[in-house]
């Protein structure tokens, strides 16, 4: 585009006068910028037909149809292997090593098992707030499985599986499930707002859909680094938000600007069925999630959540292509059903049947549906599984002992972090704080945070 | 012949700019809200007002400045050149610094983004999607990872769509982020604010004070070319995220003398304008050139001395200096555009009545936009002006 052109005459006809004091009094001098001047293919005197701006390839048509997405057929979806965790193709299998396998299917059992213990946990009141992954473990360990350690992703908030694929130790998890002092996030979020640097994965918000915007930015920083620094490996971002979320605003907004800017991104839509309460016929009447992406120009595509196979290998090409010409956005969407409730805070049986989950459960689980898998192969038991399941549920009890014994974050925590530096203002603030502590000592219980009362007064020693 | 019809792309721009409400870009002409017979109510004098620097010397004694930059030379610029070659100068030394937002690419509907997309490649400097809530969430994503990107809001009417991206995102990152040391501290967020003559419901609000109310945010607003330049390029380097808003009728309007070379300037400070013992006025933006000819008004017919001091930064802002001043004068007077509930006027008011209570001989008074919206053919009488602000300095004394 003759953009450069464009501007330099423009520059050329205010600068060399006394345009810029022109003190708002004097009319602007009429300049045709250059774009002005450059025929697009609408004004070429030999086009075979008029090409309006908006969409340069459309043909002309004296039918009138209308188009009825109802009568389209739904976008089809990828799967490895059946239910029954039989192979589909035999002749292309599977492209996992049967010690990752094996590695993936522990990994997924140990999620569910620690969710089944802190949604128990919750219930007995020992922790605030929980959200399981059930029936979605899939999704998150095995799309994480096949990311660079220093790709970048942003979280919805029902992807443990994601940060416990990629090294966030049950230690991580309960830390921060109890906010005590070796939470990362300082004790300032709700339980599941996991986040690490080290990991690559910003901490989650819980409001819907923000992050996929901040995917996009991401991604186009990347794609900037990718092109200042050539020797190091490039990366991607990836984005993970459920089917509700993505009738929020931003979802649209971000994959817009994905396309536009042309971003290596993957955004992964996990559609589970629900959001909350609603049903996906109250939630959207398109097909799916994965039909929008064409709409943006996005490269699209539909998996099996339940077949982790499926998961990975969509996840691996969409990452290919993503680095194609310096970035691609790719949009996937997940089919995974909601085992679980939507949270500790929600009970599912208010507006669905209790016999429905119990069908997925038995029908189809991305975690039965491996470990027939395995066992096809021979490379799983009964004893095993009982071993395994028996270990790791003694292992998050262990971990969960000893974050809830943990001492709550110091409360100058509360403070900091707001901004780089503490204001003035706000020093005033912990001065008043410090003054109540210190004068009514019986209505606070601050010996239960680490340093007391005491890491007030160092935070003002530090701010002087 | 085709190559002199302008294509369909450039009509569509060319009608956009000048006829969709959305971008009236600038005002052809400026209306005179002058009554026949105003004393007061005349139209400013940017060319002889003392809030701006005439002349090369007056520019660079401003103490603030780094030593050689006080020792290098100035030029004579509007405000929207001043916040291009801020721009410009991010872009020239910082690799992280992108500058984008909606018609950016050609230089902006206001032209402070001029010849930038030319010079800086359009990798760094480029057009978005027309959606708020999209361009500012993408900033923070690329800030979260280490960009220094400056977004721009067409105008500050159009930042509420992105409300819930500054508010709940922006504003929180570094402080959820906790001990990873996660944050979107490199984000400014510009835009175009305050009334412009003729701008109505969309094209005139101030809404700095929504912003005011949420930690995290550094919310700042220049009066002058030399402040824009200062300003901005602090906004930019510090690792908070910034709201920048730039009052759009002095884009043209007011011209300076700036210096040539790169200089930062606190953003943590007021600056006392005009000293005076009488009366203190607070204001910021626009309405400090208001408050300028009602100052000289009332020095003349009342004999008082009045002090003038432009906060600057919105949030966090300077006390110290306004209450410094408000103890020695004993009384205050806050103006600003938007109204007065709950608006800066209020806090600051509310300030100076608990920090200097027993130094104050009258009421703080607030001079406000009206409780009302900015109807087109009414905003000379809802917008503070010279008259108001007369009228307030003399019931103020008077008390």
């Amino acid at each position: 585009m003759s953009l450069r052109y464009g501007t330099r005459r423009l520059r050329r006809g205010t600068f060399s006068t006394a345009a810029v004091c022109r003190n708002g009094k004097q009319p602007v001098p009429k300049i045709h910028p250059g774009w002005q001047k450059i025929r697009t293919v609408a004004s070429t005197p030999t086009a075979e037909r008029v090409l309006f701006p908006g969409a340069l390839n459309s043909e002309f048509t004296n039918t009138m149809e209308v188009i009825r997405p109802s009568t389209k057929k739904a976008i089809s979806t990828y799967r490895v292997m059946d239910q029954y965790g039989q192979v589909l193709d035999k002749e292309i299998g599977v492209d996992t090593e049967d010690e990752e396998a094996l590695g993936l299917y522990k990994n997924m059992v140990l999620l569910s098992i620690m969710d089944l213990i802190m949604f128990e946990a919750q219930r007995q009141g020992r922790l605030s707030f929980y959200m399981v992954s059930s029936g979605e473990e899939g999704i998150s360990i095995g799309s994480a499985s096949v990311l660079s350690p220093a790709d970048v992703v942003f979280c919805q908030y029902r992807e443990s599986g994601v940060y416990m694929q990629r090294g966030f130790t049950l230690d991580d998890f309960m830390n921060q499930l109890f906010a005590n002092s070796k939470d990362s996030g300082l004790g300032r979020n709700m339980p599941v707002h996991y986040g690490s640097k080290e990991l690559n994965i910003h901490t989650i918000s819980s409001t819907l859909a923000t992050q996929i915007p901040h995917a996009a930015g991401a991604a186009y920083a990347l794609k900037m680094q990718n092109i200042q620094q050539p020797d190091t490996p490039p990366r991607i971002s990836v984005c993970y938000f459920g089917e509700g979320a993505a009738s929020e605003g931003d979802f649209h907004a971000a994959l817009n600007i994905a396309a536009t800017r042309q971003v290596p991104a993957v955004f992964i839509c996990r559609n589970n069925g629900y959001a909350i309460s609603t049903p996906t016929s109250d939630q959207y009447r398109g097909d799916g999630i994965a039909s929008r992406g064409a709409a943006y120009g996005i490269a699209t595509l539909r998996v099996d959540g339940n077949d982790i196979f499926a998961v990975r290998r969509a996840t691996k090409e969409a990452r290919r292509i993503a680095l194609e010409d310096g970035g691609k956005p790719v949009l996937i969407e997940m089919m995974a059903y909601r085992v679980g409730h939507h949270s500790t805070s929600d009970d599912s049986f208010a507006y669905r049947q209790k016999i429905e989950v119990e069908d997925w459960k038995r029908r189809d689980n991305p975690i039965t549906r491996m470990r027939k898998w395995l066992e096809g192969k021979g490379l799983w038991d009964e004893d095993q599984e009982r071993a395994l399941r028996s270990k790791q549920r003694k292992e998050v009890l262990a971990a969960f002992d000893r974050a809830e014994k943990g001492k709550k974050p110091a409360i100058r925590h509360a403070f900091e972090g707001v901004y780089e530096e503490l204001t003035e203002e706000q020093r005033e603030h912990v001065e008043e704080l410090r003054d109540i502590l210190k004068r009514y000592p019986k209505e606070y219980d601050v010996e239960q945070h680490e340093g007391g009362a005491g890491s007030l007064d160092e935070l003002l020693r530090e701010n002087k | 012949m085709t190559s002199i019809t302008p294509s369909f792309r450039g009509l569509s721009r060319c009608l956009r700019s000048h006829l969709s409400p959305r971008r009236i870009a600038r005002p052809q002409h400026r209306w005179s809200s002058a009554a026949a017979g105003a004393r007061l109510n005349g139209s400013v004098e940017y060319d002889t007002t003392s809030i701006l620097n005439h002349t090369s010397r007056a520019a660079l004694a401003n103490p603030e400045l780094p030593e050689h930059v006080r020792g290098g030379q100035t030029k004579r610029i509007n405000l929207y050149t001043a916040v291009n070659e801020a721009l410009r100068h991010a872009l020239q030394t910082d690799e992280r610094v992108l500058v984008f937002g909606e018609d950016i690419q050609f230089g902006g509907v206001f032209r402070c983004t001029m010849n930038l997309a030319a010079d800086f490649g359009t990798e760094r400097v480029f057009n978005t999607p027309l959606s708020e809530q999209g361009l500012v969430g993408f900033a923070i994503g690329a800030a979260a990872e280490g960009m220094r990107p400056v977004a721009e809001i067409q105008f500050a009417d159009y930042v509420f769509p992105a409300f819930d991206q500054i508010v709940n995102e922006a504003a929180k990152y570094r402080y959820r982020s906790g001990a990873t040391g996660v944050n979107c501290g490199g984000l400014v967020i510009r835009m175009p604010m305050g009334v412009v003559g003729h701008g109505a419901l969309y094209h005139s609000q101030s809404p700095e004070s929504l912003f005011s109310h949420i930690p995290g945010l550094h919310v700042v607003i220049p009066r002058s070319p030399v402040q824009a330049k200062g300003l901005l390029l602090s906004a930019i380097r510090t690792n908070d995220p910034v709201i920048f808003m730039e009052p759009k009728v002095l884009y043209r309007a007011a011209v300076e003398q700036v210096p040539v070379d790169a200089y930062d300037l606190p953003l943590d400070k007021a600056e006392v304008l005009k000293p005076g013992k009488d009366v203190t006025i607070i204001s910021y933006g626009t309405p400090l050139y208001t408050c300028s000819a009602a100052i000289a008004a009332a020095e003349k017919d009342f004999g008082c001395s009045v002090e003038l001091i432009d906060l600057r930064t919105i949030y966090p802002w300077d006390r110290e200096t306004v209450l410094e001043s408000v103890k020695k004068t004993g009384r205050a007077i806050v103006v600003h555009e938007s109204m007065m509930n709950a608006g800066v006027g209020a806090e600051v008011a509310a300030t100076i009545q608990e920090k200097a209570f027993l130094r104050l001989e009258a009421p703080v008074k607030r001079v406000t936009g009206w409780a009302t919206h900015t109807g087109l053919v009414y905003e000379k009488f809802i917008i503070p002006d010279v008259t108001r602000v007369y009228d307030a300095i003399k019931k103020t004394i008077d008390y």
